[in-house]
């Protein structure tokens, strides 16, 4: 059974290379355009990692992340923040808000999958 | 099913084909960049509000995400240091000044000139990278000039590595947390340390030596800055997990845990109303279409659907869409073919055919105004660009200029779209550059100092009318008069306002009396005229000494269907122009005098107008039959009237208008061609073409 990750990012082309990738290695993948689109569709589907960016409309990352972590069904789902720095800051802030781990942008395709496979195999 | 696919994923991952997702980046990125130009002319500086810095931030990061991810590194570089002034405005940690917007525009405009060469647009000029960068870096680190960087100093982007710096802490904490946070600017910092007056740090950056070293010089003499690279340099791997117990030697994988990973968690619980596990023939489905992908895509078959909250829409080549249209109009013409030969019918025997026709009018025509507004896009798409150019214009003359826009939401056609923003661009110049007086000399004149300039758009009858207005001088009837007279033109001192001003549009005419470089060589107006006309529209100027001017742009809606006058010719159908039709006459033969020169004229409630025999013009051979009466439709174009003598007045209908050049070759005087009810080809008429050939 194919494993579905939900990937959150305002950027199209970014999603697109994400979610081509992810395919190519067998996962499923439900793509979100930003923070509040993230939290219907992890409602509405049955997904097994969430990978999300920051700064997006509507509603960023941290909250998406804060928001997941407060509904039963993803308490123990791995989320990864997708960050453009992986300073101290980010890292706190991060723990905080329930997140699993980070992913620092810019990523390549082998990188994203490394981590996938780390994560949910 | 993941661990089968270990090899065939690594190898993929390997091998995906970027370029396939850089045409999205692109648009996205020219999204962006439009939006941080509005946003960035829309500031008041000294009072920009946190949601606006922050959607401005927000624009620069997502494009420097994006050509990071896909390789753009010169983009990357740039939006680097747009992030970084932003950042810190957006923070309140500085306020921005007119001279910030200015520089983050011109970061804009660069920006833009290499997202034109990536995309590999001809004849880009060569982007001001060091420069425009340097500007900003100097707002940011607060250097009280831009320190003047030639190409050859140019700082290229340098990979990023780790280095250990070891520095004499200067006096103070906060000195050395302001250093820290400009350094942050950079790279990342880390293992902080101070011992014996001595502060240690590793920085892990891809910034040139000389960047950090006009930093340093801030707090510290740069001579006593040792710098290392960090004998591991660090390997980075890009991710970490928040409780993953890392090695001691701590090097940064890129990425992190918070929590223990486990080996690959269990399966997840299968519940009653779980989603029906994907078949397996769905990896296979994938794989195609990853192939599909791959082996090269149709650029007008690139189906994007994104779907932005409640504004969905489709990205679809405009090739479709015409083919559309294309489609459309020849139903059209079969529906108007087959009413005329149903109208024969006898009503009271094929009643349900001629009701079923009438419904088939109607969808056809629902259709066609459905597919015809497919293309029609809002004018703020023209519009957009004028706000930049008023602020660049007006700053380089000196004056104070607002621009105002009415009715942007204005639809017309796209191909209208693309031929109407350089005739308006330049009555926006002309009205800004000749049109606006210098401050002083409106004060003088007891106006405001700050001038405006409105562009209006709307809707009238079958027309899209735009107005570009201005509080200007208005136009001076004597300087263009003397003006017409010195070109040896025929004026009147008794003309009206109205055919004064027109002499404007005459060729190589220009009142100004300092030629800028922006306008006033005096080839404007009479091209933005001819262009006009060449899209089927008309440019009226309306002004007033002292106070403004007018000028009036009426475009039709669409250049695919018309309405038009039939006519017989010689045998022939042809089609005149319903907007160039004034009214039709029957002439007595005593009405129609002959003129020096062979030319004939009608007489028309005291007005001589010339006659134009369309027999003469469209030879076919046949003799005319000799009338007592001649039929002739009057017609006007560029504010001259000529009768068109005809054979016949058929009738008036919708034409849906074909290209003559497209399918066979230019012909002169003829502007399209279409297909009558009855299966004839019948030609559209260019009015103000056949006047001219008229005259010689």
């Amino acid at each position: 059974m194919a494993k579905t990750i939900l990937t959150v990012d305002d950027s199209a082309s970014i999603r697109q290379m994400v979610s081509f990738t992810l395919k190519g290695a067998g996962y499923g993948v439900v793509e979100a355009v930003d923070g509040a689109d993230g939290l219907e569709k992890a409602k509405a589907n049955d997904v097994a990692m969430v990978l999300t960016d920051q700064n997006m409309p509507k509603m960023d990352g941290l909250t998406l992340i804060k928001s997941l972590r407060a509904m039963p069904k993803f308490q123990s789902v791995p989320i990864l923040m997708l960050t453009t720095e992986s300073g101290d800051a980010m890292k706190s802030q991060g723990k905080a808000a329930g997140a699993t781990g980070w992913l620092v942008k810019p990523f390549d395709p082998p990188k994203l999958l490394e981590v996938v496979k780390k994560v949910i195999g | 099913m993941s661990g089968t696919d270990n090899t065939t994923a690594g190898d993929r991952g390997g091998a995906i084909d970027m370029s396939q997702f850089y045409r999205v980046f692109f648009d996205e990125t020219a999204e962006h960049l439009a939006q941080m130009e509005n946003l960035l002319l829309g500031i008041d500086p000294a009072q920009a509000g946190d949601e606006e810095l922050n959607a401005i931030f927000r624009a620069a990061h997502s494009i420097k995400g994006g050509s990071g991810t896909f390789g753009f590194t010169d983009m990357t570089e740039v939006t680097h240091e747009l992030e970084s002034l932003l950042d810190k405005a957006r923070k309140h940690e500085i306020v921005l000044t007119i001279e910030m917007v200015d520089a983050l525009l011109a970061a804009g405009d660069v920006l833009k000139l290499q997202l034109a060469r990536h995309r590999g647009e001809p004849d880009v000029a060569e982007p001001p990278v060091a420069e425009v960068c340097a500007r900003i870096r100097c707002f940011v680190t607060g250097a009280a000039a831009p320190p003047v960087v030639s190409p050859a100093q140019a700082e290229a982007p340098q990979p990023k590595r780790a280095l250990k710096i070891a520095l004499p802490a200067p006096p103070g904490e906060d000195t050395l947390n302001k250093l820290f946070d400009d350094l942050g600017q950079y790279g990342e910092i880390e293992a902080r340390r101070i011992e014996e007056g001595v502060c240690t740090f590793q920085f892990n950056t891809a910034a040139s030596a000389q960047t950090l070293n006009d930093v340093f010089a801030f707090f510290v003499d740069p001579d006593a800055v040792r710098i290392e690279i960090a004998a591991a340099p660090a390997e980075d791997p890009g991710y970490g997990f928040f409780t993953d117990p890392a090695p001691a030697a701590a090097a940064d994988p890129g990425y992190g845990f918070f929590v223990e990973m486990p080996s690959p968690p269990a399966a997840q619980p299968a519940s009653p109303d779980a989603v029906a596990a994907p078949s397996p023939g769905r990896r296979a489905s994938d794989r195609a279409e990853a192939e599909r992908v791959r082996a090269g895509r149709r650029d007008t078959d690139k189906l994007v659907v994104s779907a932005q909250g409640d504004n969905a829409s489709i990205r679809v080549g405009v090739e479709k869409v015409d083919q559309l249209i294309n489609q459309v109009g020849e139903l059209v013409i079969t529906q108007a073919m087959l009413a005329q030969s149903v109208a024969k019918l006898d009503p009271a025997l094929y009643q349900n055919i001629l009701t079923g026709m009438s419904d088939l009018e109607r969808n056809t025509r629902d259709l066609q105004e459905s597919v015809m507004s497919i293309r029609m896009l809002p004018i703020a798409f023209v519009f957009n660009r004028f706000p930049r150019m008023a602020r660049d214009l007006a700053a380089k003359l000196g004056k104070q200029v607002q621009l105002k826009m009415e009715g942007e939401a204005t639809e017309l056609d796209k191909g209208l779209i693309e031929k109407i923003a350089d005739p308006l661009t330049h009555l926006v110049r002309n009205a800004i550059d000749h049109g606006i007086e210098s401050a002083g000399k409106r004060i003088a004149a007891g106006k405001q100092e700050m001038g405006t300039v409105t562009l209006r758009a709307s809707h009238q009858g079958g027309n899209i009318v735009i107005e570009v207005c201005d509080d200007g001088a208005g136009l001076s009837r004597d300087r263009i008069l003397a003006k017409a007279r010195e070109r040896g033109l025929p004026v009147s001192d008794d003309m009206s306002d109205h055919d004064v001003w027109r002499l404007i549009f005459e060729a190589g005419f220009s009142t100004a009396e300092v030629v800028t470089d922006v306008s006033g060589r005096g080839v404007g107006m009479d091209v933005v005229k001819r262009n006009i006309a060449e899209l089927g529209g008309t440019v009226e100027i309306e002004a007033a000494t002292g106070v403004g001017t007018r000028i009036i742009v009426r475009l039709p809606l669409t250049l695919a269907i018309i309405d038009g006058m039939s006519i017989a010719v010689g045998g022939n159908v042809y089609i005149i122009p319903l907007a160039a039709v004034v009214e039709s006459l029957q002439a007595a033969s005593s009405e129609v005098k002959s003129v020096a020169g062979g030319g004939r004229v009608v007489e028309v409630r005291k007005e001589y107008l010339p006659v134009i025999a369309l027999r003469d013009v469209f030879p076919t051979g046949e003799t005319a039959a000799e009338t007592t009466r001649s039929i002739m439709l009057v017609v006007e174009s560029d504010g001259v009237k000529n009768a068109l003598l005809v054979d016949e007045l058929l009738g008036q209908q919708q034409v849906v208008v074909k290209s003559l050049e497209t399918n066979y070759r230019k012909v002169p005087g003829i502007a399209g061609a279409t297909i009558m009810g009855d299966g004839r080809v019948a030609l559209i008429l260019d009015v103000p073409a056949l006047v001219q050939m008229s005259r010689h």
